[in-house]
């Protein structure tokens, strides 16, 4: 196995693969997933390629696949997923599969065209069903209430014939409807005949049919409507709509052409409904003899439908596994080139070196398989081009290098930081977060999500947060154990604090004194035991209210600053790594050296200061090493950078912390000043005179520094043949001196940029304080069996807050500022992230993305 | 003196959790991964308790209670007032 610590070395290499021997090898080299393909014919468009057809009729099956699973998820079949992954199909297998497919699908669609006709039948049977029922109803209703709401209003024929109706009809009225219709229709002056037409119309519809009806018709229509309870289904779409059943009664052959029209405008169905009652009631039967005859058939064709849908639903993951992955091959092979007898393909790929021997194992066993008898060639090639960056990660290493390719991808064999991010990362972040509760609850969630890892793994969702969440699952563990620590040292749990080894300060005042005054300072000199707490911050500090913060900030500024200064050092000392892997001595000399000097002279000295501070100064000292001489460190690094004279001290104090500290300031800075030209100008004036001689007496072979080309392309295994283009000289003092200002003004912001640290704890603390006093404490001062009562609302609602935003968003925020401290302050030191990423032809990978990934290659 | 075995004491346990911690993990992983991964959290880990054990080694200042702080820590903590 590769170490993490660089990429991967990589060859580009040739393959000769004999025609029959292509695919099988091919796939073996799918499996393997080692193996990146470069297109050898780019300028030949994808549709002339030579396997096009191939690829053609796997995109076919692919589409027959997807109408089978639609049908199979349409029907709520579980599909069987082994997730296990199915050798690639030999290509002669590939007919067999297509006939399959084929026979399934057309299978299927005859099946769901002759559902799907039956359905309609029945559709149109079951509204018949209920107009016959529905209309039953109206002329056993229409007499009653017609004759009810007769009001003198009305006078249109129509309603005073229905009363005429209604005064001679009592027993079977139907029935005489139309003869008392014939009878009044040869009456002088009412000669017209009284007609109705029955359909049914999406409930929706109705009110403004029924509008249309009545304007249209100037309202000489009658419209009755009823509603059909049960929801019927659209045979198209397999909809549940609801319909009501209307009838229509009207005068005269105008008025019916016009209401069908109406009618078929509002995509109403009419239905024949027999005038005669006894008609009816016989065709009322017909229809139910005939709903029964297609429910029976209609089953019957909904079982053969599922049928063969199980059937299908526990091959259909395997089918599509082999069809994308036989798509994965024709795709690839059509990257390959033909030589010029066409009896074999060549390609061109980019291999990790320490793989060589297996993947060559694996085209034997291609060559095996496919029982050609011609071994395939894979010849190391030559190469100036910027091989691809391949880090091998693994399932728990997998998420930091996330991180760290979502700022840029690490040039080839350059430093890769993401090992060094592994620990960094959550321990920046715990610096901000340190609170034991809430790290607890961070770090037990990473906890459950790694023990529940496979089954988490095993149902995949589309839940991008949750996706997120998952697959930094290592971090956010790492991350709340981290939490744990700094909350501990903090003495945070919950903004309390834990007593765990008795606070190391005593009080001396007695009784009066603290029964007088309200605030009581405790002496540093006297009710101090003289050795601190041993782990972490003295509890009595959480208590303190009044002074906490002070003595926090000035602890918490002086660790962010601590941790950032060796931080940034750390990344120097990382280019120093780079700068020797790709034998740069003149970058090492001239830019590191330089660099480390700069940071070291000015801030780790302000690191030590620090120290110093915290060892020489205590109030149990004599002046000039008492409390109240200690200065103020900040200002004795600007007055040191200023070349300012110092302030003069209070009485009996010194300005200095030790002897000489004067003379070693002005030393420091001015050797740290001398840098910053040598930072800017040796290395390009280095490069200038070696072109200069290079150019006077031209020797064979580029000399091996690389002081003639770009830094990082002469890498030891790059080949030390002709340099691409030569930079403008220019342009590399450009580049220098812009290089160098960063860096000179980046040590100071860089620096300034890791107070977040503090900043952000002591935000953390606080919100959590506040959270505390402002709502679990109203809770705990509560008393009796009702303050249990409000007690347990006030938890429910400080753990909500708790989680939701001390946890959740604070987490969030730290997270991003500690990424900003990787990404900015760390990695700009030495990281340059100009690679572009291996992406090996991989089945893992193809089938992971589904049919995405194919589609788009 | 009972400073500079506090700061060996964990010194101890820190260099003991970086030199010895990767023996814990099995041979297979990555070694040196292992090896970084652990030396990085004792060095971290260890510094981070040193600053706060030096931030607190000669107080400059004291905490400032307030008066019902002050009797509730000598009940709970155990620190009677003295009379008078």
């Amino acid at each position: 196995m590769g170490s993490l610590f660089r990429s991967e070395e990589m060859a580009l290499c040739q393959l000769f693969l004999q025609s029959e021997a292509a695919y099988a090898c091919v796939s073996e080299l799918g499996e393997l997933g080692l193996v990146q393909f470069r297109d050898l014919n780019p300028d030949v468009n994808a549709f002339q390629r030579k396997f096009v057809n191939e690829v053609r009729r796997c995109d076919e099956m692919e589409r027959k696949l997807r109408y089978l699973e639609k049908e199979i998820k349409k029907d709520g079949i579980p599909m069987l997923d082994t997730g296990e992954s199915p050798e690639a199909p030999q290509p002669r297998e590939m007919i067999d599969l297509e006939a399959t497919f084929e026979k399934l699908e057309n299978e299927l669609r005859e099946v769901n065209q002759n559902a799907e006709a039956l359905k309609r039948n029945f559709l149109e049977l079951t509204e018949l069903k209920h107009i016959l029922r529905k209309t039953q109803v109206f002329f056993d209703e229409s007499v009653p209430t017609v004759y009810k709401s007769s009001a003198p209003s009305h006078s249109s024929n129509k309603y005073r014939r229905l009363l005429q109706m209604a005064d001679n009809q009592n027993e079977d009225e139907q029935a005489q409807l139309l003869g008392e219709e014939a009878v009044r229709a040869s009456q002088p002056g009412q000669n017209l005949k009284l007609g109705f037409v029955a359909g049914v119309i999406l409930r929706e519809r109705l009110p403004p049919f029924e509008r249309m009806l009545w304007r249209a018709c100037r309202g000489n229509v009658f419209l009755r409507q009823a509603m059909i309870e049960t929801p019927l289904e659209d045979p198209t779409n397999g909809d549940q709509v609801h319909k009501s059943v209307f009838i229509i009664f009207f005068q005269g052959d105008q008025l019916k052409t016009r209401v069908k029209k109406i009618c078929e405008g509002f995509r109403a169905t009419l239905y024949p409904c027999p005038e005669a009652p006894a008609d009816r009631r016989e065709m009322a039967m017909g229809v139910m003899t005939r709903i029964e005859d297609l429910n029976t058939v209609l089953g019957q064709t909904q079982d053969h439908r599922h049928r063969v849908l199980v059937a299908a639903a526990k091959n259909l993951k395997n089918w599509f596994v082999k069809v994308r992955k036989i798509k994965a091959i024709y795709h690839t092979l059509n990257l390959f080139n033909l030589d010029v007898t066409q009896k074999c393909l060549i390609a061109e790929c980019w291999v990790p070196l320490l793989d060589f021997e297996t993947i060559q194992l694996a085209l034997r066993r291609g060559t095996e398989r496919s029982g050609s008898s011609v071994p395939p060639i894979l010849n190391r090639m030559q190469t100036f081009e910027n091989p691809p960056t391949y880090n091998r990660t693994n399932k728990f290493t997998k998420a930091f290098q996330a991180l760290i390719d979502a700022y840029g991808v690490a040039s080839y064999r350059e430093m890769n930081p993401a090992p060094y991010t592994i620990i960094t990362f959550p321990f920046l972040f715990a610096v901000m977060f340190g609170d034991l509760g809430h790290g607890a609850i961070m770090a037990l969630f990473g906890l459950w999500m790694i023990r529940k890892e496979k089954g988490l793994a095993a149902q995949k969702t589309d839940n991008e947060i949750w996706n997120i969440f998952f697959g930094g699952r290592y971090i956010i563990f790492l991350m709340g154990v981290f939490s744990m620590y700094t909350g501990l040292i903090y003495n945070d749990i919950f903004s309390k604090s834990l007593n765990i080894f008795g606070s190391h300060w005593q009080m001396s005042y007695n009784k009066s004194t603290v029964m007088e005054n309200k605030y009581l300072q405790l002496s540093p000199k006297e009710d101090y035991e003289g050795t601190p707490y041993p782990f972490g911050m003295d509890p009595i500090w959480q208590v303190a209210g009044s002074n906490k913060i002070i003595f926090h900030n000035a602890y918490k500024m002086k660790i962010s600053i601590i941790f950032g200064v060796i931080h940034m050092v750390f990344g120097v000392v990382m280019s120093w790594h780079n700068h020797t892997y790709f034998r740069n001595r003149i970058s090492m000399i001239y830019e590191f050296i330089p660099q480390l000097v700069f940071l070291l002279l000015l801030f780790f000295y302000m690191v030590l200061l620090m120290f110093i501070k915290w060892i020489k100064f205590a109030a149990t000292n004599p002046k000039p090493y008492s409390e109240a001489c200690a200065p103020s460190i900040l200002i004795t690094f600007i007055d040191m950078v200023l070349f300012n004279k110092p302030k003069e001290p209070v009485k009996d104090c010194e300005v200095y912390m030790f002897f000489g500290q004067h003379f070693v300031q002005v030393l420091f800075v001015l050797l740290a000043l001398c840098c910053i030209p040598i930072m800017l100008l040796a290395k390009p004036m280095l490069i200038m005179q070696a072109r200069k001689l290079a150019n006077v007496q031209p020797i064979a072979g580029a000399s091996s520094d690389a002081e003639t080309g770009g830094v990082s392309n002469g890498g030891p295994h790059g080949g030390g043949g002709p340099h691409e283009e030569e930079e403008e000289m220019s342009e590399i003092f450009i580049h220098q001196s812009i290089h160098t200002i960063e860096y000179v003004l980046g040590s100071v912001s860089h620096t300034a940029s890791y107070l977040r640290l503090w900043a952000l704890s002591l935000a953390h603390a606080q919100l959590a304080e506040v959270l505390w006093t402002m709502v679990l404490s109203i809770g705990l001062k509560q008393e009796g069996w009702f303050g249990g009562v409000i007690l347990t609302c006030v938890f429910a609602f400080w753990a909500i807050l708790t989680v939701g935003i001390l946890v959740l968003m604070e987490g969030l925020s730290a997270f991003l500022h500690t990424l900003r401290l990787h990404w900015v302050e760390f990695q700009s030191k030495f990281y340059k992230g100009q690679g572009y990423a291996f992406q090996p032809f991989s089945f893992d990978a193809i089938i992971e993305n589904g049919s995405a990934a194919t589609e788009v290659e | 003196m009972e400073v500079f075995f506090t700061i060996l004491f964990f010194t101890a346990i820190w260099a003991a959790v970086g030199l010895g911690g990767p023996s814990l993990v099995s041979k297979e992983h990555q070694q040196d991964l292992v090896r970084c991964i652990f030396l990085l959290t004792a060095v971290c880990c260890w510094l981070f308790w040193l600053c706060c054990y030096l931030a607190q080694l000669n107080p400059l200042i004291g905490p400032k209670l307030t008066q019902d702080t002050v009797r509730l820590i000598a009940k709970a903590w155990n620190h009677p007032i003295t009379e008078g």
